[in-house]
């Protein structure tokens, strides 16, 4: 269990966070909700320790992280794993060597051991046989795969995700949400997700805060989400909804165009066809010993088909 | 100015906080000395042969005097190519190699979050990355350094001898003559003392690349213009100082 206390961060005079408090659940998805540039990357990096806050402290299961000693910090910090929204793999290494690179770094291994959990991690995100390959050979599903794979590879207690879902289409995000969850329940980890995808809210929430201009201004479940009075957190469901259905309106047309295409091509295809088969059938008809045919071509055609 | 030079500084005490453990450090700067020292011997030899050519070509055609002997020449020769050129030339064209690689390579791993990665990971990034860099070049500056020198003076052998200005004798004869073993440890020393700039500079100014690719492509440049105006000031103190 994480629990945040009054975090309050300013970047100059541009308040980021203002006095933002909760609890994240162990084996449970938190999601925190928000439009883009509301601190929510920002609240997340705070927890992490990436980002210093001004005020306010950090526990993981009861021990104070922020401004604790660096040992205490460390050996927090080695029981997190999370996963960037640029995936943020090490360029220089293979899909096997990222994977590995925590469990090099942060345990005692010897090289077999650490192979078995590296293929095990991959496997179990759906990428087995992809260990040699380069970060920039794989596409951005994949990456955010690894990146997961790296990030419970050393046994995480905690798994901090920053929009897992940006820059993937509807079905892969769907695929990596659907992950993240299923791993939370697996371990029973807690896991804190940044997100502003109603999809993911809707699929793996199962406890969510929504930011607000830096402030929290609703926490609840995804099933009482629908029900809430607050009017920001109910303009940004809209404005996702409008965004959704003018997605699906998009893709219907596009589909309509699709179709109307394929339509035109088959006619085209057929008049082709049908352009065609009179002299198929004239050949065929001519190397045939031809009737008597009173009425001309036409019934030439006629006795062409029914011999095909 | 003196801002930046106050967050070098604390950029410099980071490196030796919470290292990584021995065994890592001492792989990754093997690792980091080979590419550092092996894909620079090339533009180095090429670089340093034909400034000692040029150095032979040049100094010939100012002593062209019947009372001066030819293996002045090479005793000139010599003496440039140790006391400056071979070690300033040299630091000066790996501030635009190397300088620019690392700062390059480190800003792109800041911007996109490879360091950060590092540090949620509990790793001190700045140690783990930097360090090893600095130690490799270190380690292999005086190397490059040394064979800049060879080939300095061996440029100069081929282009004083196949022109016709000096015959080979002369030229040895120049090369051998008052020789100073100091120098040698002149040079070295520069060699080190411009190693730790290039490599602490470059690191500083990629480390520290905040935005996109655009701030990292003048990160590079701001750690070559940067290591070369510190190559250059260096220079200058050590020659005050040590000579």
């Amino acid at each position: 269990m994480i629990e945040i206390h009054n975090i309050h961060k300013a970047f100059g005079d541009k308040k980021v966070l203002d006095g933002v408090s909760g609890v994240f659940e162990t084996g449970k998805t938190n999601l925190l909700l928000g439009a883009s540039g509301t601190g929510k990357s920002v609240l997340l990096k705070c927890i992490v320790g990436l980002i210093k806050p001004d005020l306010g402290s950090v526990t993981f299961d009861g021990t104070y992280f922020t401004n604790n000693k660096l040992d205490i910090r460390q050996e927090i910090r080695r029981k997190i794993g999370m996963l960037f929204q640029g995936s943020a793999l090490f360029d220089s290494m293979t899909v096997e060597q990222n994977v590995e690179f925590p469990l090099k770094m942060l345990t005692e291994m010897n090289k077999e051991e650490r192979m078995e959990r590296v293929n095990f991690c991959l496997k179990r995100v759906g990428l087995e046989g992809a260990n040699k390959k380069m970060p920039s050979e794989i596409s951005g599903g994949m990456k955010k795969r690894v990146g997961i794979a790296r990030a419970i590879a050393p046994n995480c207690t905690y798994l901090f995700c920053d929009e897992p879902n940006s820059g993937l289409d509807p079905q892969t995000a769907l695929k990596i949400d659907e992950l993240i969850k299923e791993i939370t329940e697996e371990y029973n980890i807690t896991t804190i997700i940044v997100t502003h995808d109603m999809n993911s809210v809707i699929e793996i929430g199962d406890k969510i805060m929504f930011l607000y201009e830096g402030k929290k201004l609703w926490e609840g479940t995804r099933d009482e989400i629908m029900d809430t009075d607050i009017k920001e957190l109910n303009d940004f469901i809209f404005a996702n909804r409008l965004m959704r259905d003018a997605k699906k309106v998009e893709e219907e047309e596009r589909e309509e165009e699709r179709e109307e295409e394929e339509r035109q091509h088959n006619q085209q295809q057929a008049t082709q066809d049908q352009e065609k088969a009179p002299s198929a059938e004239t050949i065929e008809t001519q190397d045939e010993p031809q009737p008597e045919n009173p009425e001309g071509p036409t019934a030439t055609t006629q006795t062409g088909k029914t011999q095909v | 100015m003196l801002q930046s030079f106050g967050k070098y500084l604390l950029f410099m005490q980071s490196l030796f906080t919470r290292k990584e453990s021995t065994r890592i450090l001492f792989g990754r700067t093997i690792d980091e000395a080979i590419l550092i020292g092996i894909n620079s011997i090339l533009i180095v030899a090429i670089v340093s042969t034909f400034i000692g050519a040029v150095t032979c070509v040049q100094v010939a055609y100012n002593l062209d005097n019947a009372f001066i002997p030819r293996s002045t020449i090479g005793f000139m020769v010599r003496e440039m190519t140790i006391l400056e050129l071979a070690p300033t030339i040299t630091s000066i064209v790996l501030a635009g190699k190397v300088g620019s690689s690392i700062a390059g390579g480190l800003g792109t791993m800041q911007i996109t979050e490879q360091v950060d990665a590092l540090e949620v990971m509990g790793i001190n990034s700045a140690s783990y990355l930097v360090l090893p860099k600095m130690v490799a070049s270190i380690l292999v500056f005086p190397m490059l350094v040394i064979l800049a020198m060879f080939l300095s003076i061996l440029g100069g052998y081929l282009a004083g001898t196949i022109s016709g200005e000096l015959t080979p004798q002369e030229y040895i004869t120049g090369i051998r003559d008052q020789f100073i073993p100091y120098n040698i440890t002149f040079a070295l020393i520069k060699s080190v003392v411009f190693a730790f700039l290039i490599s602490s500079i470059s690191s500083f100014t990629g480390y520290n690349t905040r935005g996109g690719a655009l701030e990292v492509g003048a990160a590079s440049t701001s750690a070559v213009t940067s290591s070369v105006i510190a190559i250059l000031i260096g220079d200058f103190l050590l020659a005050y100082l040590l000579l």
